[in-house]
């Protein structure tokens, strides 16, 4: 133990070296550091959304409303497939769970059905129990759906946020059915959440003849349906409006290929919209067909406007006014840009901390390192001399290279972290602790110094790994199955331990060794 | 030479004395945790029980009476305001709104409307009643896994008496400082599953050295009774014990004074942890092996197959 080869004291220096390296940039600005050749570390340390500021929405997709329109859909399929000529009678259709079921009335009908609905459900799973038949999705294709359904969500929500300018933010999958959106630097999230709370679907309807005369305790003619309006309007007595909307869709917002904010002749805020080829011939006809005639635009069931069509649009492209200000035209140009949302989010948790809040953290945690350093510093030199000099230049070691390993790891540092650094500076001396007060031992039953560092340092061992491997699991565990902060905390006590095992072992015993050899004393000054 | 003698050097401290004394201490202040853990129960904080969190600051020092009526005015339930380290600075916590996270949402905006634009939002949390019930699953799960893991460990290392004795003390801290928790009505939440799993770390450390040393000493005096091999572990690792608890604490309790509002539970919690590890090594963990009939004879036979013992 007191002979230490070359190789772990060069293994040592470069270490120390590249800790000093890769911890540097940390006090310098990112604005300097910019202008870093790329070989030179360049990296700060990745603080968490609790330090910088910034939002955490955890969103939930509710994925069986895409499964649930699936089946719908398929319904209707079967319906037609099943009519077609030579037609099979059949009946109770319906949607059953992840799939649908029907009987069959003639049993020589059978096999013609079955092949029929096997057609229809590629890849589906057919079940026949004498007349009854199930079509249903099988387990790999409702996750394949499901999957889909979600990645599309997170597409739009990409997009949503793209387009509101919060260029830093993160949007990732998480589980089954999640998806983490990160915001650095936003303080408020009230119409972040709206943005992405909106399913924003948007058709065009007719409308129903008699709108103007309509009384909401009426009944409505078949086909059409009531719906209010977006901004909830009021009529000259105070009442609300209602708009009497037949339910037929005549273009829809999927073929839309652009829109845009703008302003109309009169300079107030309008949207306006392009179609693809498709929805464009759509609504020429549908326009060319309808001259003077009321025509409604929907968005999530409410009515945005309902101008009446002054001449055919047949050039696919339009404009939208409602009462809008420049902000709402923007918010809305970005929804109908991004694309309706597959399936209905909802924001399951949701962590904000102002940037305020999250530099004052910095600072506390700053002013607590460094008082506690300062503390332990000054405590261990005055428990050991030099020895506990010699710990403390290992003690600000192992800080550098724990401050190194976050920065080129980029794990996160959140404000648990942070104390976990402290708890760290508290901790680290022990594995020192322990070895000098088992040379002093070995020293006071009569060994000479070099003998009783010896077997300090070798006696001592084991004793480090144990004890700093049992922390070492549990931060281990916490990682693993804690969330959030409390990850943050696991990472820098993790690191922490292997740096303060490091420098206990190797750091201080070169210096032990080092000074020892140097000076031969007669006695150790411990 | 050090410059202070700050740690006893030699002591030759009969801790086995009162080694009764601590287990009926230790064994009614556990009794009382679980009792008040039963009966008075915890604190929970949005992450286990739901719910919503702000905190604002105010231009000027906050009204609490006013923040309070306009708060309790939108009937969202059980509201708490608190100050929240300075004058300005005021904690809110909305009771879970019933209903899914939708619910939670618009109670989120309502407050925020109703404060209005003269406050300043330092901090907004909502937690859904699905999100909350999985984090409390996830706390619990790596509440046991980690002490499940250690304690294999220990095992592993030591003789089984050793990896019960050091469940017991293990227990017997994550139970004291859920009794203080409940006790103080200190907010548990995530933080505070950190600050077990730490202080359970610790506690493991703390309860490894000493039983290092008493391993090692029943090796080297084979003929000494086991109270007497304890005692001297007990006091050869003493000062060890107790310089590693000094930093530790210092450290903590600047943390505790410094490191901010936000952590304060947590900083508190860790303080408590590392003075009942270190006191339920030395009159927990250990006596127990006396209790266990820990035998000599285990390590006769392996006396030769491990060479110089640690």
């Amino acid at each position: 133990m007191v002979n230490i080869p070359r190789w772990k004291k060069i293994l040592v220096l470069v270490l120390g070296v590249l800790g000093l390296a890769f911890s540097a940039p940390n006090l310098i600005s990112r604005d300097t550091l910019k202008f870093f050749p790329d070989w030179l570390p360049h990296k700060h340390m990745n603080l968490g959304l609790d330090l910088r500021g910034g939002a955490h929405l955890l969103i939930e997709a509710r994925l069986e409303v895409a499964i649930k329109e699936g089946l719908d859909n398929l319904l209707f399929s079967a319906r037609s497939a099943l009519r077609t000529r030579p037609s099979i009678n059949y009946r109770n259709l319906r949607v059953v769970p992840n799939g649908i079921a029907l009987t069959i009335l003639k049993a020589d009908e059978l096999s013609k059905a079955r092949s029929r609905l096997r057609e229809l459900g590629q890849g589906m799973g057919l079940e026949a129990n004498e007349m009854n038949l199930t079509l249903s999705f099988t387990p790999e294709l409702l996750r394949d759906r499901k999957t889909a359904a979600l990645t599309q969500a997170m597409e739009v929500v990409r997009r949503r946020i793209d387009g509101s300018g919060l260029v830093e933010a993160s949007v990732q999958r998480q589980g089954e059915d999640r998806i983490l959106v990160q915001v650095p630097g936003i303080g408020d999230t009230t119409s972040l959440k709206d943005t992405l709370g909106k399913t924003a679907k948007m058709t065009f309807h007719l409308m129903d003849p008699d709108y103007r005369t309509f009384d909401p305790r009426q009944r409505t003619r078949p086909g059409v349906m009531v719906l209010p309006s977006i901004d909830n309007e009021k009529d000259s007595q105070g009442q609300p409006i209602y708009y009497l909307v037949k339910k037929r869709v005549e273009v829809s917002g999927e073929n839309l290929v652009d829109s845009q904010p703008t302003v109309d002749q009169n300079n107030r805020p309008v949207v306006s919209f392009r179609f693809d080829p498709v929805g464009a011939r759509r609504f020429g006809n549908v326009t060319r067909r309808n001259v003077k005639k009321p025509f409604a635009i929907v968005l999530d069931k409410k009515v945005i406007s309902a101008p009446v069509i002054q001449e055919p649009i047949l050039g696919g492209s339009g404009q939208i006014s409602g009462n809008f200000t420049t902000q709402s035209a923007n918010d809305l140009a970005l929804l109908l840009r991004s694309g309706a949302l597959p399936v209905p989010l909802t924001i399951i948790e949701e962590r904000t901390v102002g940037p305020g809040l999250g530099a004052d953290s910095i600072q506390a945690g700053k002013i607590a390192s460094m008082f506690a350093l300062i503390a332990v510093i000054v405590f261990m030199w005055m428990a050991y001399g030099s020895f506990g000099l010699m710990a403390n230049v290992a003690l600000a070691l192992n800080l550098v290279l724990l401050a190194a390993a976050l920065s080129v790891l980029q794990a996160t540092l959140t404000l648990p972290g942070i104390a976990g650094i402290v708890l760290t500076i508290g901790m680290a001396v022990d594995a020192n602790v322990l070895v000098f007060e088992r040379i002093r031992e070995e020293q006071r039953a009569g060994r000479t110094p070099i003998s009783a560092v010896d077997a300090g340092y070798k006696r001592a061992f084991s004793t480090i790994i144990d004890a700093n491997l049992t922390t070492f699991i549990a931060a281990l565990l916490l990682y693993m199955f804690g969330s959030g902060p409390v990850r943050g905390f696991a990472i820098t006590l993790a690191i922490g331990l292997m740096t303060s095992m490091f420098s206990a072992i190797m750091v201080t015993r070169i210096m032990v060794v080092t000074w020892l050899l140097k000076k031969r004393p007669q006695t150790l000054p411990l | 030479m050090r410059l202070v003698n700050l740690i006893p050097v030699g002591t030759k401290i009969d801790f086995m004395r009162f080694r009764q004394l601590a287990a009926v201490l230790s064994l009614a202040l556990c009794i009382g945790s679980i009792g008040l853990f039963m009966f008075k129960g915890l604190n929970y904080g949005i992450d286990f029980e739901g719910g919503i969190l702000i905190e604002i600051r105010t231009s000027q020092a906050a009204d609490m009476a006013a923040l309070r009526r306009t708060v309790n005015g939108l009937e969202l339930g059980q509201v708490e305001l608190q100050e929240f380290g300075r004058a300005t600075d005021v904690l809110i916590r909305v009771e879970r709104q019933p209903g899914d996270a939708k619910a939670q949402n618009v109670a989120v905006e309502k407050v925020k409307m109703a404060l209005g634009s003269s406050v300043s939002f330092r901090r907004t949390e909502f937690v859904g009643p699905k999100v909350s019930s999985e984090l409390v699953e996830a706390g619990v799960t790596a509440v046991l896994l980690a002490l499940g893991a250690m304690l294999l460990y220990i095992w592993f290392r030591f003789e089984w008496q050793f990896g019960v004795g050091a469940l017991i003390a293990l227990a017997h801290d994550v139970i004291m400082t859920i009794g203080i928790f409940s006790l103080l009505g200190l907010e548990f939440n995530l933080s505070t599953v950190a600050a077990i799993l730490t202080i359970a770390g610790y506690s493991i450390n703390d309860t490894v050295v000493v039983y290092d040393r008493v391993r090692e000493n029943l090796r080297k005096f084979k003929a000494m009774p086991l109270t007497d091999i304890i005692n001297l572990s007990l006091n050869d690792t003493l000062s060890r014990t107790l310089l590693t608890s000094i930093t530790t604490l210092i450290a903590l309790l600047i943390l505790f004074f410094f490191g901010g509002e936000v952590i304060k539970g947590f900083s508190f919690g860790m303080i408590w942890g590392v003075l009942v590890g270190t006191y339920s090594s030395i009159f927990i963990a250990t006596p127990l092996l006396i209790y266990m009939n820990l035998r000599r004879s285990i390590f006769d036979d392996e006396d030769e197959a491990e060479g110089s013992p640690a």
